[in-house]
């Protein structure tokens, strides 16, 4: 197991190199010069050669790619250049919104989706499983926003009961919690979609093996047929699932927190689109790449643990 | 076409009891036909936007069947009013009538659809097929760039390329289509590796076919099957894709309608106006979720396991 990890470790900084890669080239072939954008189109030319200077954009390619990572190294994000302010700083206001939204979704997503998955395959075929399949298949249809947007109305604007936008206080615990429950749940219904349809394949597949019957033969109650037995074989799939799910909610915050006018990183990535803030955006990136591959990470080693047939 | 001495015992050609099977078991599948019947409807829908013009008295010009009103025109003293008889969806804020916007949005949405598809599976697949078929150093290059590439959120690269390439409906479609070539890259890939373990294709190579020739005749066509039914589930999330992107204002620009950006549009109103959101929305739902029915059918076809 040890070693696993370790090779597991080992294989995912080059991952991770390649993507930062990726985003610093990216980054610098976006039309427009950064100088000028930061300063706007009547600066001087002095102005603008000045501000390359100070921002290294004179020096050679291959200068910037390693300063580049050298400041990544040291936790240095660079100043954004509109505002001017620490993107570290603003990064570490913003952050704490993202993942809290993004946990509490995946929470509502295992567990609404588990239980909903494994009831539809121990009745499939019937009308409640004919319902659920259309659900979730609406579930999986229905773009981010338009399901905020319709939450939105039916929650905040008709039954007045949560506060419609805003990201609330984080200190204060009732107001962070009312701002959070309508996006929270606005991606953990989307997330709850694809993990009950996930769930419910992978039930049923299981439910036919000889074990399962061999379980119910010799008088095991169904309880435990279905979570001891079967339900931990299915889980592999569901594990992965939740995994996929968790870098998507990472990137659908874009969309919930632009509904929801909700500070955080999604909405500093959009900001840092259209007012071209080159690095802030080059920043941003980095981050919600690095969360996907941690993710990834993450969801292979919970692998081994919940199927011990996994071996390294 | 002359026939060569390569073009022998292919398993593309289906027999005809087979293809028999495979079709009933997508026409028992209501679900499929449900999304069949609702592609064929939307597809209709954009393509005969302004056409099919009702009879009129003599004197008045006639107006489309689908699209009563121009998705442009402005009528600013009736903004924002509700649905009535006139207007079956009501007015947006520019006082133009949401139900022709939607109908001519059904264009942008569909073009952006079937073109990225197109697109990301054109470079998907001759991705995997050169990964798949040379192997070796061609292949680990290939498929840890796709690795790379499927370290980001779909979202986040659209983002990403549309920063690049600036917004506009090509950039986005071709935004979309590099998002999608590698989800296509790497089951073409696999496809590929298991059709090129096939007799035949041992066959090809011994009387000496050329490795062009073989990609191309012996296993473009079989994995093509496979690649049909992933672009229908993925022309269902580009479609998505595009709508988010438009909600975000990266989309076509204003004023040619586009349903994420009607939605985007409608938001400042919700609580006068719902409806100016609520609509589009309804289209984006039905559109996607009638790919994605057609898609699963398509898929459960190709399921073995269904197949007994």
């Amino acid at each position: 197991m040890l070693k696993y990890l370790a090779t597991r470790l080992a294989l995912t900084i080059p991952t991770f190199l390649a993507v930062l890669t990726l985003v610093f080239f990216v980054v610098r072939v976006i039309p427009g010069d950064p100088a000028t954008a930061a300063l706007g189109d009547y600066a001087s030319q002095e102005a603008v050669t000045a501000l390359r200077e100070r921002m290294g954009l004179n020096d050679p390619l291959y200068i910037q790619y390693f300063r580049f990572l050298a400041d990544l190294a040291r936790g240095d994000l660079g100043k954004s250049m509109i505002t001017g302010k620490s993107i570290s700083e603003m990064v570490r206001q913003v952050l704490p919104y993202t993942l809290e939204l993004t946990l509490s979704a995946i929470f509502v997503g295992a567990l609404l989706g588990v239980p909903l998955g494994i009831y539809t395959a121990r009745n499939s075929n019937t009308t409640i499983d004919y319902i659920g399949r259309i659900t979730s298949l609406a579930g999986l249809s229905v773009p981010a926003f338009y399901l905020g947007i319709l939450i939105m109305l039916l929650f905040a604007i008709k039954l007045k009961l949560l506060p419609a936008v805003g990201g609330g206080d984080l200190n204060d615990f009732k107001s962070n919690i009312t701002h959070l429950a309508l996006p929270a749940l606005t991606l953990g219904l989307i997330m709850t979609a694809s993990v009950t349809r996930l769930t419910r394949s992978a039930m049923l597949n299981v439910l036919k093996e000889d074990y399962v019957r061999t379980a119910r033969a010799k008088g095991l109650p169904e309880r435990a047929v279905v979570f001891r037995h079967a339900l931990r074989a299915a889980l592999v799939p569901i594990v992965s699932i939740i995994g996929i799910w968790a870098a998507n909610l990472i990137a659908d915050s874009v969309l919930t927190e632009t509904v929801f006018a909700r500070p955080g990183l999604g909405k500093m990535l959009v900001g840092a689109i259209m007012q071209r803030d080159y690095t802030a955006l080059q920043s941003v990136m980095v981050i919600y790449t690095g969360f996907v591959v941690v993710i990834n990470l993450i969801t292979d080693l919970v692998y081994s643990l919940v199927d011990p047939r996994i071996t390294h | 076409m002359s026939l060569d001495s390569t073009d022998i015992v292919e398993p593309t050609f289906r027999l005809r009891s087979q293809r028999r099977r495979l079709a009933n078991t997508f026409f028992r599948n209501r679900t499929a036909i449900l999304g069949l019947i609702l592609t064929i409807i939307i597809l209709l829908v954009a393509f005969f936007a302004d056409d099919w013009f009702v009879a009129l008295p003599q004197g008045k010009t006639p107006t489309p069947l689908l699209a009563p009103y121009d998705p442009l025109l402005q009528d600013a003293r009736n903004r924002l009013s509700a649905p009535d008889d006139d207007h079956l969806m009501g007015l947006d804020s520019y006082g133009r009538d949401i139900w022709s916007r939607i109908v001519f949005g059904a264009r942008v949405s569909l073009m952006v659809g079937v073109s990225s598809v197109a697109i990301g599976g054109t470079l998907g697949v001759i991705m995997g097929l050169l990964a798949g078929y040379l192997g070796g150093a061609v292949e680990n290059t290939i498929m840890r760039v796709v690795d790379v590439l499927m370290a980001f959120p779909s979202l986040i690269m659209g983002l990403m390329v549309l920063a690049v390439l600036g917004s506009g409906i090509f950039n986005m479609i071709l935004a979309i289509g590099i998002v999608l070539s590698p989800t296509f890259a790497r089951v073409a890939h696999s496809a590929t590796l298991s059709v090129k373990s096939n007799e035949f294709v041992e066959a090809a190579r011994s009387i000496g076919a050329s490795r062009i020739r073989i990609i191309r005749v012996h296993l473009f066509p079989n994995i093509l099957g496979d690649m049909v039914v992933l672009a229908s589930i993925w022309t269902a999330t580009a479609i998505r894709v595009e709508a988010n992107l438009s909600f975000i204002g990266l989309g076509v620009s204003p004023p040619t309608p586009a349903w994420g950006s009607m939605i985007r549009d409608g938001t400042s109103h919700l609580f006068d106006a719902p409806w100016e959101s609520l609509y589009p929305g309804m289209a984006i739902l039905i559109t996607v979720l009638a790919f994605n029915l057609l898609g699963d059918g398509l898929r459960d076809i190709l399921d073995p396991k269904l197949q007994q």
